[in-house]
């Protein structure tokens, strides 16, 4: 009895864990391997070095990083506060909070690739809204999408937007979780609301901000659907991020190998934030 | 003083609403108004169908549309057959290595898809499948977060109920169906609203894995329409992305309490 179940249990799993292995933990390996093995599309070098060599040469790439490391202290902070804020507001008596809540929710649903194409607008430097309303006050406005200095900005700006609701619904769902009686004593004993902010609520929603952190990092490093909209890395690469290069080292300049050791890199950034949650993040979280 | 802040923050939160829908507003804006008004926000101007007619004939929506559907619901199956045997067989049997299949299986929540499209082109192209409907799904079918999600609710499940459909005959398949799937109807509506939404608006690897408009979805045409190259103008533009979010936004509208509701417990699980 004992081993069917044991043998039901591998077949129950076995389509899944095919598909995962050969998708996850297979292409990891490959990538690995491909990065010490192969130099541009050639396969037949034998061990070489000269992609990881040429890691600390590539200028663009430690531009890149650079962006990817601003891209994420500009966004990921910023989404989280606007999403703890909309979350009280929501979860508040305000008139049309259920509106609200409908409004900050909906660009997380829509595809990033069509808001995209309205924010392209927005951002036009001749007609483009923003630049409309910056002439009404008498300023010449920015080339928001052309000027290297400001793109990369102009990228987090559209990102903490399309980001900000969805976080909502998770700091939502734990606002809603914290128990009443926990207010009304804290009302009892002459708490003003901003004390009960700070003494009640934010302490109790620490577990999910960690969480929304791990997830906002992991996000941060995954989010380029808009680049290909907006700047296309550009200009002079002032907004390319990391999987956005990787994407054009494998598919546009056809240096597989190099976009291979360009994934390890990704992959390496991604295990220490799995160590970083497994081993700060979950000691904390359970501390209830 | 209190009335005064509330009002405050009724104004702020309200302003940051409307912030929040500006570009779905100005999108219906420009598709229904001539090109020369898209840009002037004269509420006199007319109301006009033209840019829908327009962008329709310049890019083949419908294949788009249909490509979206059937990725996203094939997906969307599979994924909800191998996440319930693997969940189950992960909550409720014990066999050896359960905890290294666990983990291995949760790595997917990391290293999601999108970072590998490099090798996993590769492995695409040497099954000789590129722009399938069957490549763009397959790094997504095994849902490590699906897994995850199905595994936990599943564990909740009392073991009573599943000894008593053994008494009565019920084969393993048999108790998965009959007992743990109607149960467990809430974890898979907020998995299927996630999945849907993620799928629908997936962008980088379909576009790596499609080349024409057998198999390409309407993001990747999305981008391609709305690219400046293409020379089509803000309304026209506007006119395809409200196309091309129509039905996700419709079922979004109908559905938004669930999905809400979908987003929060996937999250919080």
């Amino acid at each position: 009895m004992k081993k069917t179940n044991v043998i039901q249990a591998w077949l129950l799993l076995l389509p899944a864990l095919v598909l995962l292995v050969a998708f996850t933990h297979l292409p990891t390996i490959k990538t690995i391997w491909r990065s010490f093995f192969s130099i541009g599309e050639r396969t037949d070098t034998g061990f070489v070095i000269d992609n990881y060599q040429y890691l600390w040469e590539d200028d663009v790439l430690w531009q890149v990083l650079g962006n990817s490391f601003w891209y994420l202290i500009g966004t990921v902070p910023t989404s989280i506060i606007i999403a703890l804020t909309m979350a009280l507001w929501v979860n508040s008596k305000l008139k049309g909070r259920s509106f609200l809540r409908l409004a900050y929710f909906t660009p997380t649903i829509l595809p990033m690739i069509s808001v995209a194409n309205i924010w392209l607008f927005f951002y036009s430097p001749e007609i483009g809204l923003f630049n409309t309303v910056l002439g009404w006050f008498g300023h010449d406005g920015y080339n928001w999408l052309g000027d290297p200095e400001v793109a990369l900005t102009s990228i987090m700006v559209m990102t903490v937007w399309k980001e900000a609701g969805f976080f909502m619904i998770f700091y939502l769902a734990a606002l809603q979780g914290i128990r009443p009686d926990l207010y009304q004593a804290a009302r009892l004993e002459g708490a003003g609301s901003f004390t009960i902010l700070r003494r009640i609520t934010l302490p109790l929603l620490m577990p999910i901000t960690l969480f929304v952190l791990v997830n906002a990092i992991l996000n941060a490093f995954k989010m380029v659907d808009h680049l290909f909209i907006l700047t296309k890395g550009g200009p002079n690469n002032a907004s390319n991020l990391l999987l956005y290069y990787i994407y054009e080292n494998a598919f546009s300049f056809f240096d597989t190998a190099y976009a291979s050791v360009l994934t390890v890199l990704l992959l390496l950034i991604l295990v220490l934030l799995a160590l970083f949650q497994f081993g700060v993040l979950e000691r904390r979280i359970h501390y209830r | 003083m209190s009335k005064l802040s509330n009002l405050f923050m009724t104004v702020c939160a309200w302003a940051l609403g409307i912030a929040w829908i500006l570009p779905l507003l100005y999108a219906f804006w420009a598709a229904f108004h001539p090109a020369e008004t898209a840009t002037s926000f004269d509420l006199t101007a007319p109301l006009t169908l033209e840019n829908f007619k327009t962008a329709w004939q310049q890019a083949p929506f419908l294949s788009y549309m249909i490509n979206t559907v059937v990725i996203t619901l094939m997906i969307l199956i599979v994924q909800l057959v191998l996440c319930t045997l693997a969940g189950y067989a992960l909550a409720r049997i014990e066999f050896w290595g359960r905890g290294v299949v666990f983990a291995l299986i949760l790595m997917q929540l990391m290293v999601v898809p999108e970072i590998l499209i490099v090798e996993n082109y590769q492995t695409v192209a040497s099954l000789g499948l590129v722009d399938t409907y069957l490549s763009v799904g397959l790094p997504y079918f095994a849902s490590a977060f699906g897994i995850f999600l199905l595994r936990q609710t599943f564990m909740t499940v009392p073991q009573d109920l599943e000894n008593a459909a053994r008494i009565e005959g019920c084969s393993r398949l048999q108790i998965i169906w009959k007992v743990y799937v109607p149960l467990a109807r809430p974890t898979y509506l907020a998995f299927a609203l996630v999945s849907i939404s993620y799928h629908w608006n997936n962008f980088l690897w379909p576009l790596v894995v499609t080349n024409t408009e057998n198999s390409r979805p309407l993001t990747v045409g999305m981008a391609i329409f709305g690219a400046p190259e293409s020379g089509v103008d803000w309304s026209i533009v506007s006119a395809g992305t409200l196309i091309s979010i129509s039905l996700l936004l419709v079922l979004f509208l109908i559905f938004q309490r669930q999905f809400v509701q979908s987003f929060m417990n996937s999250g919080i699980k």
